[in-house]
């Protein structure tokens, strides 16, 4: 407990992770954030690389978490891009006033 | 307790405080200020792990450019607060029961074993170890290939973002380049030939104005 390991890692993401999955039950109106919560997963995900990566005393793990970083940037920005097209045309982010590709 | 320890367990209370506020924030500029601090406290912990190169980019890239387009589009859009956040307790307990799993499971696991072996004695990395270095030497070697498809990847986000969002409005002007470039004398400048015509003396007017008076 006092001196850090792995676990202490692992369970600190973990936590993160579930946080942000209550968010996304929470938050399931606004899209807003849930691209937030979204980002918040991809930070847990990437600490448990980073972890792993200085534990088991290999570079490949971070170089992942960069790739990672740059997949994630684009998703938020076409993300937003869609999002304010949506915005503009139905004037609302509400998810339950977008169901009209539901059949 | 030394003193990594301790460092270790203010960011991750931080970091964990903060996601908190994120999720439950009401207003979505509080989420993401909230976000930042996430953001903020997780690169400090992965300074603690030796990763100094990724806590850099994560600041730089993540608060410095991702989440200033969080706030721009959270500030551009005008939001109904009231009607998203209405029901917001409804499906919390289903959330926090699968949240409550995921984390017990996760503790289960990892407490069980003793990872703390593989752990507890890590070397530290000499003073003069460059991190930056060595992800540079793997990146332009080993995954030089990845490296380039996200290069890519990134040109086909910006070019896919501006498509989404442009937008041609029909009362405004454009320019149009092949039209400019395919434009002929004879389009813009046309020569009239006009007789001369019989001289008006403006000044012999003027004069006799003086004259009258």
């Amino acid at each position: 407990m006092l001196s850090l390991s792995l676990s202490h890692y692992l369970v600190l993401s973990a936590l993160l992770f579930s946080i942000s999955v209550v968010g996304i039950f929470l938050n399931r109106k606004n899209i807003i954030v849930l691209l937030m919560a979204i980002e918040l997963m991809l930070l847990s995900v990437n600490t448990n690389f980073v972890a792993f990566s200085h534990y088991m005393n290999d570079v490949s793990g971070q170089i992942f978490v960069f790739f990672i970083l740059t997949v994630a940037a684009a998703e938020a920005a076409i993300g937003l891009a869609i999002l304010i097209v949506l915005f503009r045309n139905l004037n609302t982010i509400n998810v339950d006033d977008i169901g009209s590709l539901k059949g | 307790m030394n003193i990594e320890t301790i460092v270790f367990y203010m960011f991750a209370a931080l970091s964990i405080f903060s996601a908190l506020r994120v999720i439950t924030a009401r207003n979505p500029v509080h989420a993401a200020l909230f976000l930042v601090l996430a953001f903020f406290s997780m690169a400090g912990i992965w300074m603690l792990l030796e990763a100094e190169f990724l806590a850099i980019v994560l600041v730089l890239v993540y608060v410095g450019a991702v989440m200033v387009l969080f706030l721009f589009v959270v500030m551009m859009l005008d939001v109904d607060l009231v009607q998203l956040r209405e029901g917001f307790w409804r499906w919390f307990p289903v959330g926090a029961l699968l949240a409550i799993v995921m984390v017990g499971e996760m503790i289960w696991v990892l407490a069980g074993r003793q990872t703390a072996e593989t752990g507890a004695k890590i070397a530290k990395h000499a003073a003069d170890y460059s991190n930056t270095k060595e992800l540079g030497r793997l990146i332009y070697t080993d995954y030089v290939y990845p490296f380039e498809l996200a290069a890519v990847l990134l040109l086909v986000a910006i070019v896919a973002a501006i498509a989404l969002t442009l937008r041609q409005r029909r009362t405004a002007k454009r320019q149009d380049p092949s039209k400019q470039v395919q434009v002929k004398r004879e389009d813009r400048v046309r020569l009239i030939s006009m007789p001369p015509s019989p001289k008006v003396s403006i000044q012999s007017d003027a004069e006799t104005d003086q004259v009258k008076h």
